[in-house]
């Protein structure tokens, strides 16, 4: 019986490591794969290069990092507004069932596969944005409004929780000092659920700069830095996609090399969720 | 006197902000689900579903895709399933705060925040080619696996936890061992939570596009076994949508995934929902 029991335990423990050892697997293969380019080319030639042209054995990704932040940051732009004003609604304004009934809606909507949020950009507002504003139509415009409406479920669903976990004594602390709702919103509300919000955008940021079905389908994929938003753009992720398909030798070494670029961007973005959790618990 | 009544209209105003911002954000939401559905329900009869696709999706139906489907994502569970819950239990159960916990802790968080091209990537490079499974069925299956075992762990640990500590007392002063406390009277009444992680898993699974393309392959065969490669409704949707092969067939696949997807997800709410019930009881 003891020694069933010690035997379990231990086969527990080794299966529990198994998250952490296909982390240090990822990381491995990944690094393994795309060191060897980026030390050929130079690391700083290769980050900074602004000309990819693989069949020419041209490796430079800059236009990819900066067409990452552009419709990461476009993004933010379009989802966070729109997402933080949701659950401030839903959380603080709308009748309580409104706000248990919608909450949900919203979050089985995060559901919808990304390949989806692309087809709808690429059929509907790819051509408007063409037909209206000019330009190809397949742009960073484009590719940061598909992404701002992926990321909307993620942002409302996490500021919501932040909200309702502030205690209700704020609020009728508030009211009882003659604050409308809005100052009471303003002034206690946003600043104590503060470090969730925080943490909702860095998420949703995760999830935009980490997206790569959606973003092919609507982002025009040129391989040059983007002059203005109605620009085609690649990311780091659509770069990988799209030419894996074919990819050979330095080719496909390089690929996966922007695979380490984005892993290390992701990690920084992590590392920065982590602290700002850390400040969230010492509060 | 003047001021308040500007707070009060400025409080109007920024409820009037607010409540637009929610119309258009789930308006937006509902709009896509609507604009799919409306654009390919009609191509989805029982033929659509039960017949291969002909001249490479442009007529004909989705079968392989759906068994495809079937495949990656069962044995994605079957797999992640066992493994998430375990580790669930060796963090609830069998350790506190320490080292370890942390460690795992650490690599479960950090595995959620990896992109599924990076998934696509190291699944490629390790099963597909280091381990030499090929494109195919368990190649994309362990994966999907990697990409969902997050999902199940945190999900199965909360349901975990929230089992009272009176059921495991009970259980040790009836004699039992830790394992038969675990298996006896933590698990039982966790199940309705777990079930709702790996319910959610299943979604998130079948909506997959970047980490399955480059693992299971996109080939338009029915397997045989699970080293034969496949291709999944996202994929395929992808591809009719991308290179234009056929759209109706595209709107026809992507209404089929959105109602799978968004049954599946209601059906993880209804169970959450009598999971809470239950243990307010």
């Amino acid at each position: 019986m003891r020694f069933k029991e010690k035997v379990i335990e231990k086969l527990l423990l080794v299966t529990a490591l198994s998250a952490i050892g296909v982390l240090a697997l990822i990381i491995i293969f990944i690094f393994k794969e795309g060191s060897p380019i980026m030390v050929k080319v130079g690391i700083p030639h290769f980050i900074l290069g602004e000309k990819w042209s693989p069949s020419k054995g041209i490796f430079g990704i800059l236009p990819m990092i900066v067409g990452s932040i552009w419709v990461t940051v476009g993004a933010l732009v379009v989802g966070l507004p729109l997402g933080l004003g949701c659950a401030i609604f839903l959380a603080e304004m709308a009748p309580a069932r409104a706000g248990m009934v919608l909450k949900p809606a919203v979050e089985l909507l995060a559901g919808i596969p990304s390949v989806v949020y692309g087809f709808i950009g690429l059929v509907v507002l790819v051509p408007f944005i063409r037909n209206v504003l000019g330009g190809p139509g397949f742009s960073v415009l484009a590719s940061a409004i598909v992404l701002g409406i992926m990321i909307l479920p993620t942002i409302t669903s996490i500021s919501f929780d932040a909200l309702k976990a502030v205690p209700k004594a704020y609020r009728d602390g508030m009211l009882a000092l003659g604050a409308t709702r809005w100052q009471t919103i303003r002034m206690v509300l946003l600043p104590a659920a503060k470090p969730g919000i925080v943490a909702a955008v860095i998420l949703g940021m995760g999830r935009a700069i980490g997206e790569t079905m959606a973003v092919i389908m609507v982002a025009g994929n040129a391989t040059i830095i983007p002059t203005s938003i109605l620009a085609p753009v690649r990311t780091l992720t659509s770069n990988i996609a799209l030419e894996m398909g074919y990819a050979a030798g330095d080719h496909r070494q390089a690929l996966f090399a922007t695979g380490v670029i984005l892993f290390v961007i992701i990690a920084i973005l992590n590392l920065l969720a982590r602290w700002v959790a850390a400040g969230r618990v010492s509060e | 006197m003047t001021r308040k009544r500007d707070e009060r209209a400025r409080d109007r105003a920024m409820t009037g902000v607010f409540m637009a911002a929610t119309v258009l954000t789930i308006g937006l939401l509902v709009y896509i689900v609507v604009y799919i559905l409306q654009k390919g329900l009609h191509v989805v009869t029982p033929a659509f579903l039960l017949e291969s696709p002909t001249e490479m999706g442009r007529a004909g139906g989705i079968y392989p895709a759906i068994i495809g489907t079937i495949a990656v994502t069962g044995l994605a569970i079957l797999i992640a399933a066992p493994v998430g819950v375990a580790t669930a239990v060796f963090l609830t159960e069998y350790t506190h705060e320490s080292a370890v916990s942390r460690l795992i802790r650490f690599g479960t968080e950090n595995l959620a925040g990896i992109p599924s091209i990076i998934f696509g990537l190291f699944g490629f490079l390790f099963f597909v080619i280091y381990l030499d499974l090929g494109w195919s069925i368990i190649s994309g299956a362990l994966t999907l696996a990697a990409m969902i075992l997050p999902t199940i762990v945190r999900t199965s640990e909360e349901a975990i936890r929230a089992v009272p500590t009176a059921y495991r007392e009970i259980s040790y002063a009836l004699g039992s061992t830790r394992w038969q406390t675990v298996t006896g009277a933590v698990l039982p009444s966790a199940v309705p939570g777990i079930v709702t992680g790996i319910i959610l898993a299943v979604g998130r699974g079948i909506g997959e596009t970047a980490a399955v393309i480059f693992t299971a392959g996109a080939s338009l065969g029915i397997p045989a076994s699970i080293f034969d490669p496949v291709r999944t409704l996202p994929v395929h949707f992808y591809i009719l949508a991308r290179e234009g092969i056929s759209m109706e067939n595209a709107y026809g696949t992507a209404a089929v995934l959105i109602v799978v997807i968004l049954l599946i997800n209601i059906g993880a709410y209804w169970a959450m929902n009598r999971f809470a019930a239950k243990s307010n009881v």
